[in-house]
């Protein structure tokens, strides 16, 4: 049986606002080494291969798979879980707050992946139509919820920002 | 008092699921654990005769690799029901830690146990196996013929069971002069639950005992499997269940809690665990029954069923796991749905080389609904009636009661949940106007009812248990067998407590984990029970435990218990209303008194001697595109009478995930085999159909409540039901459009193309 040589690499990064850095081996995942070195367990396991978004983590403010995209790809970028959205007295953001008043969560394991794609199309600032919205999410899975109050909850939270009651 | 139950109240592990903290199965585990991965066989049926295991123990960081030679000699069950203390209805036992006798593509064979997961990879393709091949059989009804594949030694033509129901004399009706003879066949698929978490599981060993924290939706079942399993005494293994992420029934059954069990055992009982792959749970773990059914039905003119037939053909795959119980349900409800005065019905569970099927989310009602509500609508086109007026004319009456379950149909509830249903979706002006299109692009209307039964009495036993230990504080934790696996039974639990007990909402801690050391004795989540039952021994353990408050209450007031209350927390004398004390008041007093301290509880178990008949109905509205083979769901409304409604909120969430689920059922989800190797062909998520965000349209749901008799708290099954009737709705809603009969589900391009140029819509 011929050896394979473990290869380890030191990435830099920073999580939820702090610098942080690991050795980690190189052929490990993104979701592997925040589950494993940093138990964000927030950070769920669907799949490991991208076809269900519960793994997925905001790098630089952008939604990823976390489990299709190298650990060691995180030097330099700015990564936030979902235990970064909280603030500082466990407050819930106003997604977070959203998805629990529109009972948009049943099992809990499709949530943390969902919440963080909310908080990035809300990002934008913009109004977006339900079929928008729709397309939008569509890179999680949920087999709980049949997809309805989740939403409802994201349209709710994007109102609340917008400021606005609902549809004009 | 503010009643509690009736309310929206929030989720009780809203707060912790939203923030990421809920502790799922692999958030629990220890890192310094070894991994388990399980070799599976690359044949669908055959023998393995030899395993050489020396290169994957050579490679770095491989603890052991065990194989189909090395494990007990113990057939066991692994489907999740109650055991039965009679040997005659005791689940079949029928398979071994890992298998010599290979029965399916993906059969378990062999373990890796090894320091890390790339370790435990590289061993696996390090393993060589030698088999002996033997020809294999993926259909029912091919796998019952004479010379088919023998599957499991003792079941001769692979049958594992058949059972029929006789009423009045069949063949003598059908002769009546003037009748019409309605037949055909029906054929649902394979398909996988899905849930997002897969399962796993990780154990070792304490005080000389096995400790399983697994993702199940069973915990004391799967310690007695375990125990049957391994051949130790069951109070040597103990259960955790932490929060599971989803489990629709493939988790009713003891998955790799055995196996995984067993390798702790095998390393000195060493911290382990075994998590499946997404590839791995659709195949290794369970599916759903794919079912076969004839019906032949002869009517009158007048639309009155003078004789009916039916015969299931249940996939049942390599392993019994639940066996003969799913299709039986589907064949009992047949004669109780639409009474008939001579019925004949039979239904077969037969071995095949796929994978093994068990419980899944309606239990044997979404195929049988699928097949007799489809069938229902082509008797409406053979005698020209309308789907609403046939069956006002002949579902279950009110006043019906089934001889065996002695349930009852107490209201209107069918014309009631149809009439609500028919409103919302303008269904008769819809039926009407689209019966006669023509043109490419078609919409139509379609209509299925369901019957669903509440739990397992009086096939099984029905028991619940549950505690309730007072703080100090008046508050109290309340723990039950009955287990939260996302449809939200904490939370209804918490509400129920309140209300029996007489406290805050917020006072009632739930103690949501189940630890067979910890948790009194119950059997789980299934058959849509936990809300039915647990509501019997919540009422009774608060009665017990007010009890006892109250003669505390009275030592500590002088006031007679006749005269005392507990209300919102608080002692209260009835006569005038005045609060005497604080039930936290009463409860630290009584722990830390110097003359007779004592800890306030309660438990109790509660025998459920009755079950409840749970009923509604789906409207679906398509636009068929007849060129294109396509069909756009435009709407679907599901209609349920669950008995009073104890969590509106949540239970609307429950009915939008039931809808999701059958919509992939009716249009798009399919496990699929290759025919000449019996390889699954699209076991993950991108090549299974699990319907998305972009496969639905809004989900309406509305409910009728009567309460249900039987239950303390009015209420009965509705975390299946959903999932029932919307594949018919929409089958028959493609009838209405246009006029093609559809004989299986998914209803896919494929199926319609092949039902389209039968008919003549479309030319080759
Ligand atoms: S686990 Fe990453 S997409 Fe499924
Ligand atoms: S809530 Fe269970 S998968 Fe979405």
């Amino acid at each position: 049986m011929e050896k394979h040589q473990i290869q380890y690499q030191t990435v830099r990064f920073n999580l939820n606002g702090r610098d942080v850095e690991r050795t980690v081996d190189v052929r490990a995942s993104l979701t592997d080494m925040l589950r494993n070195d940093f138990r964000m367990t927030s950070v769920k396991k669907g799949c490991e291969v991208g076809e269900c978004g519960a793994c997925t983590v905001l790098i630089d403010g952008e939604t990823f798979n976390s489990c299709i995209y190298l650990a060691v790809w995180a030097e330099g970028k700015r990564i936030r879980t979902l235990e970064g959205i909280l603030g500082p007295d466990g407050e819930l953001s106003d997604v977070q707050r959203a998805f629990v008043e529109e009972a948009a969560i049943q099992c809990g394991f499709c949530t943390p992946g969902f919440i963080l794609t909310a908080e990035e199309i809300l990002e934008t600032g913009k109004e977006y139509t339900d079929e928008q919205l729709r397309k939008l999410l569509s890179g999680h899975l949920c087999r709980c919820t049949g997809y309805e109050n989740i939403l409802r909850a994201v349209k709710k939270a994007m109102y609340r920002r917008l400021g606005k009651e609902g549809p004009q | 008092m503010s009643k509690q139950v009736g309310k929206s109240a929030v989720r009780v592990d809203a707060y912790e699921k939203a923030t990421g903290r809920a502790k799922y199965v692999d958030d629990l585990c220890d890192r310094g654990v070894l991994v388990v991965k399980v070799c599976h066989s690359a044949i669908a049926h055959g023998f393995v005769k030899s395993i050489d295991t020396a290169q994957a123990e050579a490679v770095p960081g491989v603890v052991k690799v065990l194989t189909c030679f090395d494990v007990p000699d113990i057939e066991f069950p692994t489907a999740g029901h109650p055991w039965s203390t009679d040997p005659g209805h005791q689940d079949v036992a029928d398979r071994k830690l890992l298998n010599q006798h290979v029965r399916y593509y993906g059969d378990d064979i062999a373990a890796v146990i090894a320091e890390d997961e790339v370790a435990a990879a590289q061993a696996l393709r390090a393993i060589r196996v030698e088999y002996e091949e033997l020809p294999f059989v993926l259909d029912a009804q091919e796998a019952m013929k004479d010379g088919a594949p023998q599957i499991q030694e003792r079941y001769k033509n692979n049958i594992l069971a058949h059972s029929d129901v006789r009423r009045g004399d069949y063949e003598t009706a059908r002769r009546e002069p003037g009748l019409i003879k309605v037949e055909g066949w029906y054929d649902t698929p394979t398909v996988q639950h899905c849930h997002i978490e897969n399962h796993g599981c990780f154990a070792y060993k304490e005080a000389g005992r096995v400790v399983v924290v697994t993702s199940t939706q069973i915990p004391h079942i799967v310690r007695r499997v375990v125990g049957q399993a391994l051949g130790i005494p069951w109070g040597k293994v103990r259960i955790i269940k932490p929060y599971i992420g989803g489990g629709f029934g493939n988790k009713q059954d003891a998955l790799y809690e055995p196996l995984c069990a067993w390798c702790s055992t095998q390393v000195g009982g060493r911290l382990v665990k075994l998590e499946c792959s997404r590839e791995e749970t659709f195949v290794s773990n369970r599916v759903r029954h794919a079912i076969r059914t004839h019906i032949i039905s002869y009517v009158r003119p007048d639309g009155t069923l003078a004789a009916r037939k039916l015969e299931a053909f249940s996939n049942q795959g390599a392993y019994a796991s639940h066996g003969h119980g799913v299709v039986a349900k589907g064949m009992n409800a047949f004669p109780q749905l639409y009474p008939c005065p001579n019925v004949e019905c039979d239904s077969w569970t037969v071995y095949t080389n796929r994978p093994s099927a068990g419980a899944m989310r309606g239990y044997g009602i979404p195929q049988a609904m699928f097949a007799g509500e489809s069938h229902i609508d082509d008797i409406c086109r053979a005698i020209g009636m309308s789907p609403l007026e046939f069956r006002r004319k002949n579902l279950m009456p009110v006043g019906y009661v089934d001889g065996f379950s002695k349930n009852e149909l107490y209201h209107d509830s069918f014309n009631q949940c149809m009439n609500k249903g028919m409103e919302l979706l303008d269904y008769q002006r819809k039926y009407q106007e689209y019966q006669h299109q023509t043109g490419p692009v078609r919409r139509g209307v379609g209509l299925a009812v369901f019957w669903y039964n509440t739990a397992v009495w009086p096939i099984s036993l029905e028991s619940s248990s549950c505690r309730m230990v007072l703080n100090q504080d008046g508050s109290l934790q309340f723990q039950t067998g009955e287990t939260e696996i996302g449809q939200g039974c904490d939370t209804a639990y918490s509400q129920m407590v309140a209300d029996a007990v007489g406290i805050p909402l917020e006072d009632v801690h739930v103690v949501s984990t189940q630890d067979t050391d910890l948790t009194p004795f119950g059997t789980g989540a299934y058959a849509s029970r936990q809300t039915y039952i647990g509501g019997f021994s919540i009422v009774q353990t608060a009665a017990v435990l007010r009890e006892r408050i109250l003669n505390i209450a009275h030592e500590q007031t002088r006031m007679p218990v006749s005269n005392l209350d507990l209300v919102d927390g608080q002692i209260v004398r009835k006569s005038d209303g005045r609060v005497l004390k604080s039930l936290g008041d009463l409860a630290t007093e009584s722990l830390y008194s110097l003359e007779n301290s004592r800890h306030i509880t309660a438990e109790t178990t509660a025998q459920i001697k009755s079950n409840a008949y749970s009923f509604g109905c789906s409207f679906a509205e398509v636009e068929v595109d007849i060129p294109m083979c396509k069909v756009k769901l435009l709407r679907l409304v599901n209609v349920h009478d669950c008995g009073t409604l104890i969590n509106p909120a949540l239970a609307e969430a429950q009915v939008h995930g039931g809808m999701s689920m059958a919509i992939g059922y009716g249009l798009s989800e399919e496990l699929k085999f290759d025919e000449k190797t019996g390889k699954p062909l699209n076991n993950n998520l991108l090549d299974y159909k699990l319907s998305t965000f972009m496969d639905h349209p809004v989900l309406e749901a509305a409910f009728v409540e009567n309460p249900e008799p039987t239950s303390p708290y009015g209420t009965k099954a509705l975390g299946e039901p959903p999932a029932c009737s919307p594949a018919p709705a929409i089958r028959n809603a493609i009838l209405n459009a246009t006029g093609v009969a559809i004989d299986s589900c998914p209803i896919t391009p494929h199926v319609l193309y092949r039902r389209f140029r039968e008919a003549g819509l479309i030319q080759e």
